[in-house]
């Protein structure tokens, strides 16, 4: 146990170096190699003296190490400065951002994970049948549609022409919101389908070979029971740990989805930061999801070394 | 007649093994004799040898050449008219020759991401897995770094301060796809290095440059065509993102922007360029994921029938 302690505090110490990293990638792209952003914010009409004094507002005439430890602040008080368009605080821009973007994503990932490890056991249980090949085959081809395809044909027929769902647009407060995210969160689960149902088919199958369901077969339990009580149980683990992964990425939102529907999310705010040149937004996001990302993977590590104790770690 | 054909098909069968065990094949040769016997894999190698073609065709400019030329009326219909099977576009250009155009950007938009990605991950992955110590401590730590930001975050910004163009394209899918290579490379490298056959090369006198070059790389290579038939599909498919982004191909038409048009067309239902574009793109991806699992298959039998 000790051995894993040892494991849990040098793993949380490397978030550090990582950290430090993410910010010095974000400063190369947003500070050295983007161009000078004060001629892009003042157009064309701007005098010397006001894009000296913009400069000098910006924090952009300090030396490239101030400018990286500016980033590097940022990362860890969260204080991300003004939006160049909006002029709001970013932080309190991402507060309020993040709840439509979890009211579309949270029930659309529960949703296509619920449904795709469903279809996963039912392609387990019927392996190398008919149906197996089939649902692999359907999986494959809805993967190679283009996702821009399936968003722009959904809301045609569905919202536009037959309008059984709103085009789009979003109302804050429960129940209005659903009216707004009930389409975005079929085509999410729809995407969502294809990769998934082949990711758990291949997490069950790996169980499946092992050699306790062999003994389980050999005492004479049905192939249901195998699968629901013993497989599924011992396949939870990388499908935890898989999901639990994915959960900063739900903050995010679908950023497709988002703009299309012209939901305020995260996404939505993302992509019109990229559309007015907003950097301190575009690196706030970017560093913000690098710490979830990074933050949640050292979780996942954990919650592997203390489910699975054959875990040996170093 | 029957019985006959069957009593020849295992008298051919037991040529084959005899075969086989005579003169064993080399590792290539019997990956290649997998994939062939393999009907759907061999179709779409075909598939996409077929739109490499028409791809290198366009490229040197003897078809499709002619795609900005107005050959009919604004959103024509499809199927009325031979000069414009497939309908045409808002300034009257043929859907179609627009598709065949749009191959060649997203075949060359496969290719020189690849080209860029494949350097980078051999490179990096092998030069960690070999001498490991702090080489490998700083290499993991850098793809570490570039992998905790999402991938669509540092595509987008490095795709927006590049400016638009298919330069961009080229080089944002190559900067942001080369670390999953990298991972692969790494480990398998660190399994291969204590081999003996690497051992024996120690022992003839190879230095570390000819031990990793002329002996371990060629031992992963497999890894590395398996990464390119995937890398193709993600970046024919994120092309398409990043036209809707408004960061993608300009000045020619690709499928990324022909898709990004609908979104104005189809409340007017103009639904053929839409289909056109989804179509030609669906089949090459769908052939390069079919191609890409094959492959694994063929080329690393342990991971068969993994997924």
């Amino acid at each position: 146990m000790s051995n894993n302690w040892n494991y849990i505090i040098r793993r949380i110490l490397y978030l550090i170096p990582v950290l430090l990293g993410v910010c010095f990638l974000v400063f190369i792209l947003f500070n050295v190699t983007a161009g000078d952003p004060v001629l892009m914010l003042l157009g064309k009409h701007g005098s010397p003296e006001q894009a000296a004094a913009l400069r000098e507002q910006l924090g952009l005439n300090q030396s490239w190490f101030m400018q990286y430890v500016d980033v590097v602040k940022s990362a860890f008080t969260f204080d991300f400065g003004r939006s160049w368009s909006t002029k709001q605080e970013i932080s309190s821009m991402i507060a309020h951002g993040a709840i439509p973007s979890l009211t579309l994503s949270l029930p659309a990932f529960f949703l296509s994970t619920v449904t795709s490890i469903l279809f996963a056991l039912l392609v387990a249980f019927y392996r190398g049948k008919g149906i197996d090949l089939f649902i692999r085959v359907t999986c494959i081809a809805m993967m190679s549609i283009s996702s821009l395809v399936y968003i722009l044909v959904f809301q045609y027929l569905l919202a536009y022409k037959w309008g059984l769902f709103e085009i789009s647009g979003y109302e804050f407060g429960f129940p209005n919101f659903i009216y707004y995210v009930l389409l975005p969160i079929i085509i999410w689960v729809i995407l969502s389908l294809g990769p998934d149902i082949r990711f758990y088919r291949t997490l069950i199958l790996d169980e499946i070979y092992q050699d306790y369901v062999r003994t389980a077969r050999a005492k004479g339990l049905t192939e249901k029971k195998i699968l629901f009580k013993h497989v599924l149980r011992n396949a939870m683990i990388p499908i935890v740990t898989y999901t639990v992964v994915q959960l900063p990425f739900l903050l995010l939102g679908a950023l497709l989805l988002e703009s299309f529907f012209s939901i305020p999310g995260l996404g939505g705010m993302t992509i019109n930061a990229l559309n007015s040149s907003d950097f301190p937004v575009l690196k706030a996001i970017t560093i913000l999801s690098a710490i979830a990302y990074i933050v949640f993977t050292l979780i996942q590590d954990i919650i592997y070394t203390i489910v699975d104790p054959r875990v040996k770690l170093q | 007649m029957l019985e006959q054909t069957a009593a020849e098909n295992i008298e051919a069968k037991l040529n084959d093994e005899i075969n086989t065990i005579g003169k064993s094949r080399s590792l290539w040769a019997d990956a290649w004799h997998r994939l062939v016997q393999d009907k759907i894999a061999v179709s779409c190698l075909i598939i996409v040898g077929l739109y490499a073609l028409v791809a290198l065709l366009s490229g040197l400019g003897l078809i499709a050449a002619d795609w900005s030329q107005e050959v009919g009326p604004s959103y024509a219909p499809p199927f009325e008219n031979w000069d414009y099977i497939l309908g045409t576009d808002l300034f009257g250009r043929s859907v179609l020759t627009k598709v065949i155009h749009g191959t060649q950007v997203a075949m060359s938009v496969g290719l020189v991401s690849s080209l860029i990605a494949i350097p980078i991950g051999v490179a990096l992955g092998a030069l960690a897995g070999y001498f490991g110590g702090w080489v490998d401590e700083v290499i993991v730590w850098f793809y570490t770094t570039v992998s905790s930001i999402p991938g669509i975050m540092l595509l987008m910004s490095i795709a927006f301060i590049l400016g638009k163009g298919i330069t961009t394209v080229y080089i944002a899918l190559g900067l942001t796809s080369w670390v999953g290579l990298c991972r692969l490379i790494r480990g398998e490298v660190m399994k291969h290095k204590n081999r003996e056959y690497v051992q024996a090369a120690s022992a003839i006198g190879a230095g570390h440059p000819r031990k990793l070059i002329k002996h371990i790389i060629p031992n992963v290579t497999h890894i590395v065509i398996i990464f390119t038939s995937l890398q193709f599909q993600v970046a024919i498919k994120s092309e398409v993102i990043l036209s809707y982004l408004g960061i993608g191909v300009s000045g020619q038409p690709s499928w990324g922007t022909m898709i990004d048009d609908a979104k104005l067309e189809l409340a007017r239902e103009v639904w053929w360029q839409l289909a056109g574009a989804t179509v030609a793109m669906f089949v090459v991806v769908l052939a390069f994921n079919i191609l890409g699992d094959a492959l694994r298959d063929a080329l690393d039998p342990k991971l068969k029938g993994k997924s």
